[in-house]
């Protein structure tokens, strides 16, 4: 018999982390070999599971195969802890992960699942970040063949997304990738941080946590090991630049929750009036306010 | 702010699923509502090309259990057969079935264009092919006593057991069909990672998990033109297979069940160019769960198509495999088309970021 038609020990859904026992195993050792290969994309067979294509099922097998007991979960979805998705999310792991509990501190989570966001406190060791991912190839955009793809990574052939980024400073002067912006990861594969913001990418920075991506649906693993360099692609003469936030004046916006005017911020339009701005990440603009609105 | 409201999230999910259930019991139809709760047998039954369907791109045979989901999804066939994949995803694997040939297939259906008369007979069976889509007006308020003679207007109709061989045995018997090369295992794409270049097998286990309208439209490519494919449909069977599981203390095979499955085999003329040797019969197969006749010789077509564009270079898009294979999931594609409904505002920002900032330096001259 091969491993694959083994009978595990459990029924399937019944047992702690929901996923069976040889999915957790090719997922853990898959991620192994992702961190063993910084910013290597390792194939493996995703599973199917309750929740849709697309809506965060690799970064879900992700956390359901590494999280235990004891852990303390956080799930955020662009930067909030009770948008829709990120309720749902929590809702089934805390379910099929009996004990675990679920935070929304960023201090207080070893793991964090997000979609879009890195949170803006610093992580500390201890910490795990997981990221859900829907493309995991930075070459993406400008070779459709997943084949051709991984020759030019197996190559260390980035000349064709190179090209893009020049074409795009000399039509737009500037750089036409606002999220998802390809980065070298330990001076090797170039990788694609999932849709962050570029405002992001340099918490990713000889961070001191790793970082797991999982894209489910293109059933690929890939991670950034800590205190590992994560650079993102630039020229000596045009650098990399995050969003400025910068009203018509050039002044800085600040929250106008809490007045911060370090964190990335969205832009709610108003009719007649100019655009309110307010922190993106829910948790820090709270714990700016002391937590004293009761979250 | 919607769908984002901060703290709402848990219980406006609640009310959307009660929602979701109002409708299913008709909740705002005027007039009689939606009548009794349908029964899972009624659905197996009478909605069986639908329980077919969902079976073969749930990629489980288990006819109650996709009644239920058609069901619960109120006959929505993208999210039955998602609820049946995601019920089959982590299920145990207790073995694997021997290969075998359709051949031994109890069949209820079995045509051949290729011939006008094949050995054992062709068979039409239970067919929509020749049949007139016009409303049958009395099925509108059907009478039950009818409706239960119905089902016994012809005894036994089912299936005939028998050994009925294989139109193309008989053109490989007289070295026509093109060597297939030798017999590769069979891929468990749900246990193993998908790279390229994909083998046969692999291709073969996506199609036939594929949606149906998918594999349809990727072969109705190849009949228009993108790829010049003119086949014959050797053979269509309709019927059931034995399932042959090992035996735990011998190893023998077992009958351990059937599964009702379709069938299909295309062939398609080569003429044999310079250097490519004489002309050969070039062979598609298509096979999947259930009753579905069009997705069987679709994906019949898509294999001839793929394994074209191998021997002399991928030429149209239904050639190449990767563009087959990534994007006939039914459950995939729904999946990430639906995502687009999440919330993307921090992407979007950042959108906005970078082409004030190009407009406000291409302003600049800078």
């Amino acid at each position: 018999m091969t491993p694959t038609s083994d009978v595990p020990q459990t029924n399937p859904g019944t047992q702690f982390g929901f996923l069976d026992d040889f999915a957790v195993r090719e997922i853990r050792r898959g991620l192994l070999k992702a961190l063993a290969i910084p910013g290597y994309q390792v194939p493996y067979a995703s599973r199917e599971m309750p929740i849709a294509r697309g809506f965060g099922t690799g970064g879900m097998q992700i956390t359901l195969a590494i999280a235990t007991p004891e852990d303390r979960l956080k799930v955020i979805d662009q930067g909030a802890d009770d948008s829709v998705n990120a309720v749902s999310l929590r809702r089934f792991i805390a379910a099929s992960c009996p004990a675990l509990l679920t935070v929304t501190r960023t201090p207080e989570a070893t793991i964090i699942q997000t979609r879009h966001r890195v949170p803006e406190r610093p992580l500390v060791a201890g910490q795990i970040m997981v990221y859900q991912v829907p493309y995991p190839d930075p070459l993406q955009i400008v070779e459709p063949s997943e084949a051709k793809r991984r020759a030019s990574h197996a190559h260390g052939d980035y000349a064709r997304l190179w090209v893009k980024l020049y074409e795009d400073v000399v039509r737009f002067r500037e750089v036409a990738i606002s999220n998802r912006y390809p980065a070298r990861v330990a001076g090797r594969y170039v990788i694609d941080p999932s849709p962050i913001p570029r405002w992001d990418l340099p918490k990713l920075h000889r961070s001191p946590v790793p970082h797991l991506f999982g894209a489910g649906r293109e059933k690929k693993l890939y991670a950034v090991p800590p205190f590992t360099n994560v650079v993102p692609l630039a020229f000596d003469d045009v650098p990399f630049e995050v969003e400025r936030f910068r009203d018509v004046a050039g002044k800085r916006n600040r929250c106008q929750r809490c007045g911060a005017d370090d964190t990335f911020l969205d832009e709610i339009p108003l009719t007649g009036q100019a655009s309110r701005w307010q922190c993106n990440d829910q948790d820090r603009c709270s714990e700016n306010l002391g937590y004293s609105d009761g979250a | 702010m919607g769908y984002v409201a901060v703290r709402g999230g848990e219980a406006a999910i609640a009310e959307a699923i009660r929602a979701l259930d109002v409708l299913r019991a008709g909740g705002t139809e005027p007039g009689p509502g939606a009548g009794d709760p349908l029964q899972v047998d009624a659905i197996r039954h009478q909605l069986r090309l639908l329980v077919d369907r969902v079976m073969g791109e749930g990629g489980l045979y288990d006819p109650r259990l996709a009644a239920l989901a058609i069901k619960q999804a109120q006959g929505d066939p993208l999210e039955a057969a998602f609820i049946l994949r995601a019920h089959r995803s982590n299920l145990p694997r207790l073995g694997e079935s021997a290969p075998h040939r359709g051949s031994s297939m109890r069949l209820i259906r079995r045509i051949s264009s290729a011939f006008k008369e094949i050995p054992g007979g062709q068979r039409l069976g239970p067919s929509t092919d020749y049949l007139q889509r016009l409303f049958r007006l009395d099925l509108l308020d059907e009478d039950p006593a009818a409706f239960r003679a119905a089902a016994q207007a012809i005894p036994g109709v089912p299936a005939t057991a028998g050994n009925f061989p294989k139109v193309v045995d008989g053109l490989r018997a007289e070295g026509l069909l093109q060597d297939a090369g030798p017999a590769q295992p069979a891929v468990d794409i749900t246990r193993a990672p998908v790279t390229f270049p994909i083998p046969r097998p692999a291709r073969l286990a996506h199609l036939t998990r594929g949606e149906t309208g998918g594999v349809l439209t990727m072969a109705y490519t190849t009949m228009r033109g993108y790829g010049y494919l003119h086949p014959t449909v050797a053979e269509l069977r309709v019927g059931y297979l034995p399932v042959l599981l090992p035996h735990p203390l011998t190893g023998e095979p077992v009958e351990a069940g059937e599964v009702l499955v379709t069938e299909c085999e295309i062939v398609a003329t080569h003429g044999g160019g310079p250097g490519e040797g004489p002309p050969r019969i070039l062979l598609g197969y298509g096979g999947c769960l259930g009753h579905n006749e069009v997705k069987a010789i679709a994906m019949a077509m898509c294999d001839r198509a793929m394994l074209s564009g191998d021997e002399r270079g991928v030429r149209h898009p239904a050639e190449d495999p990767e563009f087959v294979v990534c994007h006939v999931d039914g459950i995939e594609a729904m999946g990430f088309c639906s995502h687009y409904k999440l919330p993307h505002y921090v992407t979007f920002q950042s959108d906005l970021e970078n082409i004030r900032s190009s407009a406000a330096k291409l302003q600049g001259g800078a």
